[in-house]
């Protein structure tokens, strides 16, 4: 059963990071990014069920897709807010998150829909059995975190990201393309925001609400993890997860889906930073 | 144009700018209130709506668009404020007792979440308060025994000293009353040290605070004041849907109150009453176009026949029928106004007004964004 | 007894001392200047004096009484009043406003008296009003009384940085680097503005500044420091020539 929460969490946990990625390069906050995971699996169930390609093409095609889709709304739209106040920055991705659920409502309707996957079985392992679907959530978590590790701290471009989002005058000056490097962090967010909305879809099935649930969770695992750090994303996206499994089995009706929240606002009384995270203070 | 002489301080403390101001909101004032023996009831019950949405604007600027705090959970506190207003008067408590427990016990809930924003701003902020509108939203629909959960909340015709104001007119009155009130009240505030003080929270907490505000105290006041004034309009609320389910205070509820206050003009109560007459409006214009555009131009494919017309016409009336499309228009909107007009409708207002007092010699730059250069805000 | 005293003072921000136990006292009625290169802890000490910062070890004395801990929002009630080096005006209200706020520490009404906005209410309005005026006039900022703050050009926002801090009728005026960002013609007007707030309103400076002429023009006791710890203190002469102070300038 744990492993369960743990898959969850590690959704969670993939979609807090995307927030991160972007909150730490160009600090706009992306409501949308529940959105942009139901995108992702609509687009995957598309290529999957009504073009009849291979599992591992349409998720190939929908990571594509999104992540075009991602850059492109950079370098469009939310390219012009950066600066202005969080405030309108969170209004804007919330109207474009809402845009984004109209637009899937009007071209796939309203119904739910089933992703079939290839992973189907179990395993018994000392009388414990772990379904292959849960199974893979982690283990598809643990390969993507691997390759974006290795991304950031072993490519050109990995590295000249992680310079923007430290002082975007500096890395500026030093000739990286900033903007460029703005839109990629757009992309590479979407993309992991469809990683997780693929491996999620076996588990909720799709439907056009599927984010909305998904990004809240994963805002208070963000928080929990303090804001702008990735590995904190991560485990406080698994600590979410376990929570609600065991809020859920052990308290009262109703508290499955209250704990995680209850949990983040005592975290935030106690220490807003997060459990990673630093709190600055403004200079004068 | 028009210069105002301005020859004692108390001139600039007044509730009006002058007696021609002053003359044009009575002018208002008027017109409004003879609206319900002209308009039919359908469009008095509409307009009911405006007054409603513009309680929950002032109480969402003043949070907002003066303290500079943001709120994802304000739906909740209508919610409590409706669900507290109907049980109290369920119980035999006269309306008037009824609306005052209500105010006070959102005023309390009000308190509460704004202790955790002592601490934290911005997202932070936002993220606390979304949490805590998803457990209100949670403790609806499980606290049967005083809310009825899913089954839903029926709420009684409002009666107060004996005056029945069942009525949809009699109701209009009363709600426009409350916002007569509320907007005065506010504006008080706003014109005295209190509102000040939160302006100067929004636009640098570490001076404010170096000036001898107390930042902790007017935050939480800030907090309350704009929880007591949504209690109010939950307690109206809740006598003009008459029907309460727990899934009327959805995010998506709060969402389009910061919609409100956005498209009507951050840092203006005129901006809340006009983005309240947005909000409030929309969904009955986007009712009516959705049948009036395809008969129009299948009336127009007819005379002129252009079947292209008259397949353009049902494919929006189409389009404008399948759920979920208001909230694509309302998202729309949002990212037109953020993107194209920060200081939404007032904005656009004041920008009018400008060039018909300065005609012909309007200049664009008048209003010129000045550039503005990343600022971070993590250090805030 | 000395007006203002501050005993040892040391703050320390992850390991590196940025204030190392400094000493100093600020006599009523003068013009007291730290100086010293970018990073030397100058307004760290600011910071410390208005409480943004807690500190490590010392003691802050004003008029007598121990001041180390009292919280952020009451010095200016006590009668200390700042500016700020990089200015923190609020930047979308009008300049009368700005000032306005700065009469916060001596507001008297109640919220339920404001929300009614009763008749003392708008009698002490009036009275805030009549203050904000007499630092308008002794400034010269009457044609901005309206302006938003981001309308206006650095120098006027400059100056009212400084209006803002004499709004709320200070007995200690910290400074912050009054001369950064203005020209040849608005330091000196700064000077004489010094000056006079020292002269005619009888109000004690603190100042940090890096302007040697200003210094000069206007500091009756320096203080420089380097690195947190205090190199030298005495008339703007002494210290300029000091040797410690040469060397921490030209470097060597």
């Amino acid at each position: 059963m744990t492993l369960n929460g743990l898959a969850v969490g590690c959704i969670y946990g993939l979609v807090a990071l995307g927030f991160v990625l972007i909150y730490k390069a160009t600090e706009l906050v992306n409501f949308a990014q529940g959105d942009l995971l139901m995108l992702g699996a609509f687009v995957a169930y598309m290529a999957v069920v009504w073009w009849g390609l291979d599992y591992w093409v349409g998720f190939a095609i929908a990571v594509v897709v999104i992540a075009v889709f991602g850059a492109l709304l950079d370098a469009t739209v939310l390219r012009r807010v950066i600066g202005q106040p969080q405030f309108a920055v969170v209004m804007l991705t919330i109207g474009l998150g809402a845009m984004f659920r109209t637009f899937a409502s009007v071209t796939w309707g309203s119904e739910i829909y089933t992703l079939p996957t290839p992973f189907s079985g179990v395993w018994t392992v000392g009388g414990v059995t772990l379904s292959h679907q849960y199974l893979s959530i982690v283990a598809g978590t643990l390969v993507l975190c691997g390759a974006l590790y290795g991304f950031f701290t072993h490519t050109r471009i990995g590295v000249a990201m992680q310079a923007t989002s430290q002082n975007q005058l500096a890395a500026y000056y030093m000739g990286i393309p900033v903007k460029l490097i703005f839109s990629l962090i757009w992309a590479i967010s979407a993309g992991v925001a469809t990683v997780a909305g693929i491996l999620l879809a076996p588990v909720t099935l799709i439907d056009i609400n599927m984010g909305l649930a998904v990004a809240l969770k994963a805002f208070a695992a963000a928080v929990l993890g303090g804001f702008g750090s990735i590995p904190g994303a991560l485990v406080g996206g698994i600590i979410i997860g376990l929570i609600e499994l065991y809020a859920g089995a052990t308290l009262p009706e109703g508290f499955k889906d209250t704990a995680p929240y209850i949990v983040l606002l005592l975290m935030l009384a106690v220490r807003p930073q997060g459990l990673f995270g630093t709190l600055g203070r403004k200079k004068v | 144009m028009r210069f105002v002489f301005k020859t004692s301080y108390a001139q600039d403390i007044q509730l009006f700018r002058d007696r021609m101001d002053a003359f044009w909101y009575v002018l208002l004032a008027a017109a409004v209130a003879l609206l319900p023996v002209v308009m039919s009831e359908y469009y008095v019950g509409e307009t009911t709506w405006v007054f409603i949405y513009a309680i929950c604007g002032v109480s969402l600027m003043v949070l907002v668009g003066y303290t500079g705090l943001i709120s994802l959970g304000h739906a909740a506190f209508l919610g409590i404020g409706a669900y507290a207003h109907a049980f109290f008067i369920k119980h035999g408590v006269p309306w008037v007792a009824a609306v005052a427990l209500a105010v006070v016990i959102t005023t309390a809930c009000g308190i509460i979440v704004g202790l955790p924003a002592l601490r934290m701003s911005g997202i932070y902020l936002a993220i606390a308060t979304l949490a805590f509108a998803t457990i209100i939203q949670e403790v609806f629909s499980r606290w049967e025994s005083v809310t009825h959960g899913f089954a839903g909340m029926p709420v009684e015709k409002p009666v107060i000293f004996g005056v029945s104001f069942a009525h949809d007119t009699a109701f209009y009155y009363l709600c426009l009353f409350f916002l007569v009130v509320s907007l005065w009240l506010t504006r008080n505030l706003l014109r005295a040290p209190t509102g000040r003080a939160w302006v100067a929270i929004r636009d640098s907490e570490i001076a404010a605070q170096s000036m001898g505000v107390n930042i902790a105290i007017y935050k939480s006041m800030a907090f309350a004041y704009s929880a007591a004034l949504m209690g109010l309009a939950g307690a109206l609320f809740a006598h003009k849907i008459a029907y309460l389910a727990p899934d009327i205070f959805t995010i998506l509820l709060s969402i389009q109150l910061l919609l409100l206050v956005i498209v009507g003009g951050l840092g203006s109560l005129h901006g809340a009453v006009f983005g309240a007459i947005f909000v409030a409006l929309l969904p009955p214009v986007i009712a009516i176009l959705r049948d009036s555009i395809p008969a129009t131009l299948s009336s127009v494919a007819g005379a002129t026949g252009l079947s292209l017309f008259g397949a353009i016409g049902e494919g929006v009336g189409a389009f404008l029928r399948k759920p979920g499309v208001e909230a694509g228009i309302f998202g729309l909107i949002l990212v037109l106004v953020i993107l194209l007009e920060p200081l939404g409708m007032y904005g656009r207002w004041m920008k009018i007004r400008v060039y018909f007092s300065t005609f012909p010699m309007y200049k664009r730059a008048t209003f010129k964004r000045q550039k503005t250069y990343m600022r971070s805000e993590r250090l805030r | 007894m000395s007006f203002f005293k501050v005993d040892q003072l040391s703050i320390n921000f992850g390991g590196i001392k940025a204030v190392d136990g400094v000493s100093f006292d600020v006599d009523k009625g003068s013009v007291f200047t730290i100086i010293g290169p970018n990073g030397a802890g100058k307004t760290t000490i600011f910071n410390l004096v208005s409480r943004i910062y807690e500190p490590s070890g010392g003691r802050l004395v004003f008029e007598g009484n121990d001041i180390t801990h009292v919280p952020p929002h009451r010095v200016a009630k006590l009668g200390i009043a700042r500016t700020f080096q990089n200015i923190e005006l609020f930047e979308h209200a009008s300049l009368l406003q700005n000032l306005l706020l700065a009469r916060h520490a001596h507001k008297q009404s109640s919220f339920f008296s404001e929300l009614l906005f009763l008749p003392s209410v708008r009698r002490m309005e009036v009275e805030h009003r009549e203050a904000v005026e007499k630092v308008i006039d002794f400034l010269d900022l009457q044609q901005y009384r309206e302006s938003l703050i981001v309308n206006l050009p650095y120098g006027v926002r400059k100056v009212t940085e400084l209006a803002r801090a004499l709004c709320t009728n200070p007995k200690l005026l910290l400074l912050d680097e009054p001369s950064s960002g203005l020209n040849v013609e608005e330091t000196e007007d700064m000077a004489f503005w010094i000056q006079d707030i020292k002269n005619l309103l009888g109000i004690t400076v603190l100042m940090v500044e890096h302007d040697m002429k200003l210094v000069s023009a206007v500091s009756d006791r320096v203080l420089a420091l380097n690195y947190g710890r205090p190199l030298a203190q005495g008339s703007p002469q002494e210290v300029q020539s000091h040797p410690e102070v040469v060397r921490a300038y030209l470097g060597g």
